[in-house]
């Protein structure tokens, strides 16, 4: 039986910065809280491919499980927490800028 | 230190040049990331998980305060002040924007120094001895022969796309401590019969298929080297894997070819092309062993020294730990730790930096060294300079007296940085070391090697780690498997596997579990972690990290 499919983000790195940033509706951001959350399979692939199209704003587009239980994407995995976080030795990364990691 | 010749740093500047013209056409889109990563990577830029790391090869591990300042003004002024100090003699930036990189290739070239080949399936940075040239039981210098082989192997057109990148490491004395039997190709400089020459190791690695070298010619005369070593890599390049990128490295290729078959090959190899080099490579050689040559050692009184060493304490825990011997008579070699306590082992500020630049210029002929160990050295301080030298360490937070002990922990960046890695390893690091400064137990223990790897490509060397820690992913959570009794000297051993890895949470107890049982199973107080463990075997330290195994056994 094929998996049911989870809940899940379009996300990448910025190209000129590199850093972690996410697929909106109409953008980009980089705070995992404002990404567009994608429950449809086949809506999921066709908004990585326009990601992936993107070549002069972003590397490396995938998809990322995300957690909706409480209304706001987060995290189903350690990798993507501290991606959408930064560091754990330095508050640097995210957490610098982001007041609400 | 060698310099730059004219061609040198045309070289360079082309080179970036070069480079800066890629940076602009994948930034105005007309190179794909599919195009420009392979030449990124030649330049030693990669993207990781947060950011772009820029990696800086520091040559066989010598630079001058001058070059040690440059660093920290790129870290000032294109990252966030500071720099991560890793095993094989590069200093990695963590932070750059992909716009900056040119211009930080060129700051970098101001001071002769660069990010080629420090990525890439082709030769790497030429790593050796960090004591190199000051070290008491050094038979030889082992950096020009080093600087030789770099120059030799920088864009080198034939080894450009091998199988996979290819690190060598050269050592001039009979204590290894390049590791140059967990390299591709390993030198030990040796002397026979009033002959200088080689003993060639190959196919050692780390990695997912750990593996210790083997001796592929026992004595190589030293007008040989460059012409053998072309045989080696061009046989590799022939016979090496690329159907399967785990399966590419030479150590791969010389298992299932086996050393027989690889030798013949590579002799076979090695007397068609000797003739070409017709001693050009030897001329070379002996221009840059001039620029090698000792500085003027003083002699002078060592009385201060003695006094501290015995008035102060702290200096005297710090002298025991962090002094090395010379081989010039009243001169010590200096390990500056990157590892105080609860630090991220390997990083240095820039303040730090400039400190260490401004200490080698007052007391250590300007001479600075990168150990494999993330360690700074001063190669060549008289004893008499050694007490103003720690009074200045101290202020700087330099002065940790943990060098070779339980918290000189090597740890690869992990899941904190690395794109590759399964779990993270710098927080472990953090807490072990924290735990047994509190513990106060550190200097009791004595010599061990602990040593942190964030997933199995094994780049903070956990397999010849006397505790060597890898961390995994099992089921979503960092899992952290331990392995003992590895050994990274001349008698490289690879470590043993304890048994089932531990949670995050469950690791510091179990390492505390293990140094509790070597405390009480050594036989003497003299005796290390790594011989108890030679002499006992696994079994008594598996009994004490897995206690309730006992008991249900019972
Ligand atoms: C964060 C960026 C890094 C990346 C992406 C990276 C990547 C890799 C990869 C892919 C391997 C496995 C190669 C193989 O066995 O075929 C490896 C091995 C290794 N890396 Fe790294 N590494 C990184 C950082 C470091 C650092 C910071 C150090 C030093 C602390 C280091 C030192 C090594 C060493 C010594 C090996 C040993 C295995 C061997 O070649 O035998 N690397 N690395
Ligand atoms: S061992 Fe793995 S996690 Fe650590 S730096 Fe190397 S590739 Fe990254």
């Amino acid at each position: 039986m094929p998996k049911a499919f989870t809940p899940k983000v379009v996300t990448a790195n910025h190209l000129l910065k590199g850093d972690v940033i996410y697929q909106t509706a109409t953008g980009w951001t980089r705070d995992l809280a404002e990404a567009e959350v994608l429950t449809d399979e086949a809506d999921a692939d066709l908004r990585l491919i326009d990601a992936a199209q993107q070549v002069s704003l972003v590397v490396g587009a995938y998809l990322a499980d995300v957690d909706t239980a409480g209304g706001v994407p987060k995290p189903t995995h350690f990798r993507e927490d501290f991606r959408a976080r930064g560091p754990s030795n330095y508050a640097h990364g995210k957490q610098e800028d982001l007041s609400n990691v | 230190m060698y310099k730059y010749t004219d061609f040198d740093a045309a070289f360079i500047k082309e080179r970036n040049a070069q480079f800066r013209s890629q940076v602009e056409r994948r930034i105005d889109g007309s190179l794909t990331e599919d195009e420009f990563k392979p030449l990124r990577l030649m330049n030693g830029l990669y993207l990781q998980l947060h950011a772009y790391m820029l990696r800086v090869a520091i040559p066989y591990g010598t630079l001058n305060g001058r070059q040690m300042d440059k660093l920290a003004d790129i870290a000032d002024r294109w990252d966030k002040g500071y720099g991560h100090f890793t095993t094989r003699q590069n200093i990695q930036f963590n932070w750059p924007e992909l716009r900056d990189i040119p211009d930080m290739l060129d700051a970098l070239a101001e001071v002769q120094m660069h990010a080629i080949q420090t990525s890439g399936n082709t030769i790497r940075n030429v790593t050796a001895d960090h004591f190199a040239g000051a070290a008491a039981d050094e038979i030889a210098d082992p950096r020009p022969v080093a600087e030789l082989i770099r120059q030799w192997s920088t864009d080198h057109p034939e080894f450009q796309f091998l199988p996979r990148k290819f690190k060598v490491a050269v050592t001039g004395s009979p204590n290894d401590r390049a590791v140059t039997k967990a390299h591709d190709i390993g030198l030990r400089m040796l002397e026979r019969d009033g002959v200088a020459g080689f003993e060639v190791i190959v196919g050692g690695g780390l990695g997912r298929t750990p593996m210790i070298g083997k001796v592929l010619r026992d004595f190589l005369p030293r007008e040989d080297l460059l012409p053998y070593l072309e045989a080696i890599v061009s046989v590799y390049n022939l016979l090496g894997r690329r159907d399967n990128k785990y399966k590419a490295r030479i150590k791969i290729t010389v298992h299932e070819n086996g050393i027989d078959d690889f030798r013949a090959r590579v002799e076979e190899r090695f007397a068609l092309i000797r003739p070409q080099f017709g001693g050009i490579d030897q001329q070379l050689l002996a221009g840059i062993e001039a620029d090698f040559a000792a500085p003027d050692f003083k002699t002078k009184p060592v009385a201060d020294f003695e006094a501290a060493y015995t008035n102060d304490p702290v200096f005297r825990s710090w002298a025991d730990t962090n002094l090395t011997d010379h081989r010039a008579p009243g001169y010590a070699i200096v390990s500056i730790s990157l590892k105080a306590h609860a630090a991220t082992p390997g990083d240095a500020t820039s303040a730090q930096m400039r400190v260490m630049a401004d200490l080698a210029r007052d007391y250590g002929h300007d001479e600075l060294r990168i150990s494999h160990e993330q360690n700074v050295i001063l190669p060549h301080v008289h004893k008499s300079d050694l007490p103003a030298l720690h009074a200045r360490l101290k202020e700087a937070q330099l002065a940790t007296a943990n060098i070779g002990l339980i918290s000189d922990i090597i740890a690869c960046p992990g899941m904190d940085y690395c794109a590759l890695a399964t779990a993270r390893s710098i927080p472990i690091a953090q807490e072990i070391a924290t735990r047994f400064d509190d513990l106060k137990l550190e200097h009791d223990i004595g010599p061990l090697k602990i040593k942190i790897s964030g997933c199995i490509n094994a780049c903070g060397h956990h397999h010849v780690g006397h505790i060597g820690i890898l961390g995994l992913d099992r089921a979503g959570v960092e899992n952290y498997q331990i392995t003992l009794g590895g050994d990274g000297s001349e008698d490289a051993t690879i470590g043993e596997r304890a048994g089932p890895g531990f949670s995050a949470d469950e690791i510091i107890p179990a390492v505390e579990r293990i140094v509790m049982a070597y405390l009480e199973l050594r036989d003497a107080p003299e005796e290390t972690f790594l011989e108890t463990y030679r002499r006992i075997g696994l079994a008594p330290f598996k009994a004490a990290l897995y206690p309730e195994v006992q008991a249900d056994a019972a």
